[in-house]
């Protein structure tokens, strides 16, 4: 099979973020960066079909700034086999125009499955998969939870609202990830020592001009501090009077 | 004056409260660009079109109905194709989607089709000249972005219970339409559906949510959660990530990061420490209450009202309170 991973470096989300002076960027001094979660569980299910399939070969793709050449090796130190950077001098807050960029490098591979994480936790709108998905006209399913794939065709489940189903489609087709679908391997020191001798190409994305515009970041006003209103089922009274009079949900 | 799309969300014949905030908003972006119609969409099984009224009472001016026995569930292809078609030949301003499991992945299939970009878990809107901006979470909720779409029409997916569906009458006019593309059809096809309870309120719609956390020690404890659920009568019962791990319940009750998001009226955590993980799921919650047995939990630090003290104590406790509470409205 040829299968197709598409990653983002995303910055650790357990910090106190900071606001660049540029009023429309997260100032990344001190920010620790590393593969998506989201897209790592991706690589995953692609090394999962590569292992069951002989011949298959995995390509990993990132668009940004040469230090996302970083987040391509570690996918290729997870098992992947070539990587293809799509130089950006930043990745855009428009999910559209990486799309483009993704689907213009895609559409020449002759992909049979190509995947990405659901969702990544920085610009946090979970839509590039779906776009690219509408711009190369191939089936797509979205946050998927399980996957098999069999004679030239897939069978993956996925949560909606008050449902789960179980769908079936045929190959070529784009899947997105979901948390539980599998947990990703770590790069083994062998990983991470061939990881430097496979081949990574760089070209310039093919970016079209963004139709969304990032005017200003601001951090969130905090919560007021919590209170304690006491301890065991003695504070209970307490806690439904507040919730009527002051809070009034109940 | 500009008129504005809405898609409308449903479940089985029932139109879903996301649906209703849907059609909400775009009679918000109607006004504000000098009053042009709402125009809704509307799909599903037979019986659909019952509901159209219940939409023309929230400010759509036009309904369009497309019923079809294979829409009782989501057919991602034809709500697609369906909505596509139309607000390509609507000429519309904006076009209002749900950021619920079925609009993530929906909006973005119909933006790409139209040629457009779009911003998804909007928290707010409004007009700047000839610009739409929203209010956009990123970072998990810690970085609050505001966006300017140049595109038209600029398509948005609401974060679900920012909006209130609220009353203003208009004509709910119907017009009935096929589905863009024959259901039986599509690509991608559904062979099973493992139907949840349909009474059982979703976690990012539901006003009370109750998430429990290791702190109830077992699996078969949830019980106390759901008991206190119950009280409330409106809630819904949600998961940190370290429970839904370890299958005490599945996956798509996690609140947290990788998970849902939600900001119910009330959020009660239920023996959960509040790692930065969950905190990133449930801290826009207008209230938050926390009961935990560790004075020093950072849970305690975003509660409004925090009880130290044992789960197996408190809850039944507070669900017996609640229950009286209720009996007395």
């Amino acid at each position: 099979m040829k299968l197709a991973v598409c990653v983002k470096r995303v910055p650790d989300m357990d910090v106190r973020f900071r606001i660049g002076a540029d009023n429309v960027s997260v100032d990344e001094a001190g920010l620790k960066f590393d593969l998506n979660d989201f897209d790592a569980w991706a690589v995953e299910a692609a090394l999962q079909l590569k292992d069951k399939n002989a011949g298959s070969e995995v390509t990993v793709i990132s668009l940004g700034p040469d230090v996302v050449q970083e987040t391509i090796r570690k996918a290729l130190s997870m098992g992947a086999d070539r990587g293809v950077h799509l130089k950006a001098d930043k990745v855009p807050f428009d999910g559209f125009a990486i799309a483009s960029a993704l689907a213009t490098e895609l559409k020449t591979g002759s992909y049979d499955l190509i995947l990405f994480g659901k969702l990544s936790p920085d610009s946090a709108n979970g839509v590039v998969g779906q776009m690219v998905a509408e711009m190369l006209d191939l089936p797509c399913v979205t946050a998927i939870s399980s996957l098999e794939i069999a004679n030239g065709r897939g069978t993956a489940k996925r949560e909606l609202e008050g449902a789960q189903e179980i769908v079936e489609f045929p190959l070529p087709a784009i899947l997105t990830v979901d948390e539980g679908l599998n947990t990703a391997r770590l790069p083994s020191l062998k990983g991470i020592m061939a990881a430097k001798k496979k081949p990574l190409e760089s070209r310039p994305a093919q970016l079209p001009q963004p139709q969304l515009t990032v005017m200003r970041l601001e951090l969130p006003p905090e919560r007021k501090a919590g209170r304690i209103i006491g301890e065991g089922s003695a504070a209970v009274p307490e806690l439904v009077k507040l919730l009527q009079t002051e809070a009034k949900v109940l | 004056m500009a008129n504005v799309f809405a898609f409308v969300e449903t479940r089985g014949t029932e139109v879903r409260k996301v649906g209703l905030e849907a059609v909400t908003a775009a009679r918000m972006l109607a006004d504000q660009t000098g009053g042009g119609e709402v125009h809704a969409l509307i799909l599903g099984p037979p019986g659909i079109s019952g509901k159209a009224s219940q939409l023309g009472q929230h400010g759509a001016d036009v309904v369009i109905v497309v019923e079809n026995p294979a829409l009782t569930n989501y057919s991602p292809e034809v709500a697609t194709a369906t909505a596509a078609e139309r607000i390509k030949s609507g000429g519309y301003r904006a076009a209002v989607f749900t950021t619920s499991a079925q609009g993530r992945d929906l909006a973005p299939r119909v933006a790409a089709r139209l040629g457009v970009s779009t911003v998804t878990d909007v928290l707010s809107f409004e007009i700047q000249g000839d610009k739409i901006v929203v209010r956009h979470p990123m970072n998990i909720g810690k970085v609050i972005a505001t966006i300017s779409i140049a595109a038209t029409p600029a398509v948005i997916s609401m974060r679900p219970n920012v909006i209130a569906p609220a009353q203003n009458q208009k004509a709910g006019r119907v017009e009935t339409a096929q589905p863009a593309v024959d259901p039986a059809s599509t690509r991608v096809k559904v062979i099973e559906t493992k139907q949840g309870s349909r009474d059982k309120l979703d976690l990012a719609e539901a006003p009370v949510v109750i998430a429990g956390g290791r702190g109830l020690k077992a699996a078969e404890n949830f019980k106390l959660v759901e008991e206190l659920a119950s009280a409330f009568g409106n809630a819904a019962v949600g998961a940190t990530r370290a429970v839904t791990d370890d299958g005490w319940r599945p996956h798509s009750d996690q609140i947290g990061q990788t998970g849902r998001l939600v900001s119910p009226e009330l959020y009660i955590a239920v023996g959960i420490s509040g790692a930065v993980q969950h905190l990133a799921g449930m801290r826009t919650s207008k209230t938050i209450v926390a009961i935990n047995k560790d004075k020093e939990a950072p849970i305690f630090k975003v509660a409004d009202y925090g009880i130290v003290g044992d789960v197996f104590d408190v809850v039944p406790a507070l669900t017996d309170a609640v229950r009286e509470a209720k009996k007395h409205h």
